[in-house]
């Protein structure tokens, strides 16, 4: 019996493996009716541009799809491998809701997948949507935050974070569409576009042709803003502003590491408040710090495009009130609040007036709510709980709130250091672990000191080999693992020598450099007009269909 | 540890020499120049190189700093990082250049120290726009002619 099932599993697999081509947008995409997106056909072998059939529910495609595929009689890989035919249809539109099962075949080769294209209400339920992202919230994150700053006394929080009630929530899976695992590009896509990708891709399907920006297409948030509304559209980051998260709100393009061009693409769009670091990015590269490779200046292109330019916290203040708003506070990513507020480390001596994301997100806020039509602002950040006190919102906003995938972070107990003992000895759990002594004499929300002398003992579940030392790392960002000569991942012999520091060898294999993402669900939290439309699971790219929802984008407004 | 040479070092030291004998007394073989010296001025808006380092043009300098992981094992560069780097940007889709770095060129394709360990380099500093025909890699200011030593 084992054998035969062995046996018939085998056959199928290679009966499904003999005529599978691919076709984009994948099975079970869904689409927004209207929204632009390119019509892509890979066959695994090379086939005749007469034999290829392509039927939208039975019918001839051409109807349904509003034009003629372009035939490609041979697709080339790296060193111009063959790589199959291919047909290619760019910027098809559907406008009516309801099921569509494409059937393409050419010769054995034969695929079928169905779409779901959906319609929106007529009228909007939200006037403004504000989507907060936090890069890899977890559960523990959450946790930490709320008794980092707020502590707890005999085992009940002695308050509550803005996030904490936000009345609708649902768990949110992140895989991509090529591996369980996931990254910040293909995840805040999902969001952004309604249409899941594989990793690193940003606004496109990823297709196996090498160059990164000829990828089929789907539309961004943005672009469909643009297309059927006249709202305002923001966007808050304390990364560099053409890093992943804040360009999928934008940006098409196979490699998140565009970033060059990414910035090219945040220009077509030219959101109207635009608030984060990354200036080398935007300077012509003869300019020293410009990581450009090509002569635009695009500083002085969106200053003549109508922004004003903010490079500081007393710039951006002034800027309070223009209508298109560009602010760039750093090279590169803008230095963490811990770094800028209490240690002053990072970069924060070469970039002192940075503002932080309370006071940006606040300006732009001010910038985007003159607009009558209402706007989007999307704000990514490490401290999303402070960055939604300040939304002291109108009904008509629909606030959502959550993660682009996880890490493996919990917290499992705590580290005293008033034992006089090092390393593991001073870690706590059980009834040991008692409750942390943080303090927040300045109300600011931020714990005054992340080292009190019982804190939170807080672990990862992947990691390169590496010295634990039980301790924060006040004296800059943490670096487990270096390369070695080997090319491999090793412990960062910095941390060997801290007292008690223990080798703990890694996990994971020896090319990762840090802990990786994991596949964990997301937990989302909304509230505001459309926020009941968030509940059970959710696929990433299903919170996509309740923010159309909530603009009602399948319609012109 | 042993130098590491680059066997055609005698250009180097050709330079050298030719640099002490245009400008007698006026430059002492060995200048030395930290990261935090190539800057005089940072900014959003670009930075701009320091008077010293504009002024050691053409001259043989002497910097300290860690290798970044190199793309390949063998090359005829590196690049020379303030702090140490867990990343090569080059083979991350993730990673980027921090901005305190140096491009550094050898003669002679080398292997490579660790990137953990502190090395000196020493070679002829050259100021102005350069793009790296092979990698595309454009940069305004490198170390050419290079030498190198952990220390």
């Amino acid at each position: 019996m084992r054998t035969l099932f062995l046996a018939l599993t085998a056959s199928t697999a290679l009966i499904g493996a003999a005529g599978a081509a691919t076709v984009y947008p994948l099975d079970r995409a869904t689409i927004l009716a209207g929204s632009p997106f390119d019509f892509k056909v890979e066959f695994e072998g090379s086939v005749k541009a007469e034999d290829v059939k392509i039927a939208v529910n039975g019918a001839d495609y051409k109807a349904a799809l509003g034009g003629e595929v372009e035939f490609i009689a041979s697709e080339k890989g790296k060193d111009d491998a063959a790589l199959g035919s291919a047909v290619l249809l760019r910027g098809v539109k559907i406008g009516k809701a309801g099921a569509y099962t494409i059937e393409v075949s050419a010769g054995d080769e034969k695929k079928s997948v169905t779409w779901d294209v959906y319609a929106t209400p007529e009228a909007p339920k939200a006037k403004n949507v504000i989507f907060l992202l936090g890069d890899g919230l977890s559960v523990a994150h959450r946790t930490a935050a709320r008794l980092m700053s707020k502590g707890m006394t005999e085992g009940k929080a002695n308050g509550r974070l803005a996030m904490d009630d936000l009345d609708h929530m649902a768990f949110i899976g992140t895989s991509a569409t090529n591996a369980i695992n996931t990254d910040s590009a293909n995840t805040m896509s999902a969001y952004m576009t309604g249409h899941k990708t594989a990793i690193n891709a940003l606004g496109v399907y990823a297709d196996r042709t090498p160059p990164t920006q000829d990828d089929p297409k789907v539309e961004t948030i943005a672009e469909a803003l643009r297309r059927t509304t006249k709202k305002s559209i923001g966007i808050v980051v304390t990364s560099e502003v053409e890093d992943a998260t804040p360009a999928a709100v934008v940006a098409h393009t196979r490699k998140r590491d565009d970033k060059a061009d990414i910035v090219g693409m945040l220009y077509d769009v030219k959101p109207d408040v635009v608030l984060g670091g990354g200036s080398a990015y935007f300077l012509s590269k003869d300019v020293p710090g410009s990581k450009r490779k090509d002569d635009k200046d695009y500083i002085k292109l969106f200053q003549e495009a109508g922004y004003k330019l903010a490079t500081d916290k007393t710039e951006l203040e002034k800027a309070t009130g223009s209508d298109k708003l560009l602010g760039l506070f750093h090279t590169g990513n803008m230095d963490y609040a811990l770094d800028r507020l209490q240690l002053k480390k990072g970069s924060v001596d070469k970039f002192p007036n940075q503002p932080g994301l309370t006071e940006m997100t606040k300006i732009a806020l001010d910038n985007l709510s003159k607009n009558p039509e209402g706007f989007f602002l999307m704000v990514e950040a490490s401290c999303i709980d402070k960055a939604s006190h300040p939304l002291d919102m109108e009904r008509a906003t629909l606030i959502v709130v959550t993660g682009d995938h996880t890490h493996g972070v919990s917290i499992v107990g705590t580290i005293d250091d008033t034992l006089g003992k090092q390393g593991r000895e001073k870690f706590l759990v059980g009834a040991n672990a008692g409750f942390p002594t943080y303090t927040d004499e300045d109300k600011d929300g931020f714990p005054d000191k992340i080292d009190p002398s019982r804190r939170l003992a807080m672990f990862v579940s992947n990691y390169p080999d590496h010295y634990e030392t039980f301790n924060p790392k006040l004296d800059g960002p943490f670096e487990p693992a270096v390369k070695n000569e080997a090319g491999e991942y090793v412990a960062n012999d910095k941390y060997k020598d801290v007292p008690g520091a223990i080798f703990v060898e890694g996990n994971l294999p020896k090319d990762e450099s840090t802990g990786t993402h994991t596949v964990d669900d997301v937990v989302l939290q909304a509230a505001g007009p459309g926020a009941e439309a968030f509940k059970g699971y959710m696929e990433e790219s299903d919170v996509y269909k309740v923010l159309a929802d909530a603009f009602a984008l399948g319609v012109k407004q | 540890m042993a130098r590491t040479t680059v066997p055609a070092v005698s250009r180097r030291t050709f330079l050298a020499g030719l640099a002490v004998l245009s400008c007698v007394g006026a430059v002492r073989a060995g200048d030395t120049l930290t990261f935090d010296e190539l800057y005089g001025k940072v900014s959003v808006l670009g930075l701009a190189f320091s008077d010293k380092a504009k002024s050691l043009n053409g001259k043989t300098v002497s910097m300290r700093g860690f290798m970044a992981p190199p793309l390949k094992a063998e090359a005829a560069f590196f690049v020379l990082s303030e702090i140490p780097m867990a990343l090569c940007p080059f083979c991350s889709s993730d990673a980027d250049w921090p901005s305190n770095i140096v491009v550094v060129y050898i003669d002679e394709k080398t292997t490579f120290l660790p990137p953990s360990k502190l090395i000196e380099v020493t070679g002829t500093l050259e100021v102005g726009s350069w793009t790296d025909p092979e990698t595309g890699f454009v940069s305004l200011l490198r170390l050419v002619h290079s030498s190198f030593e952990a220390v």
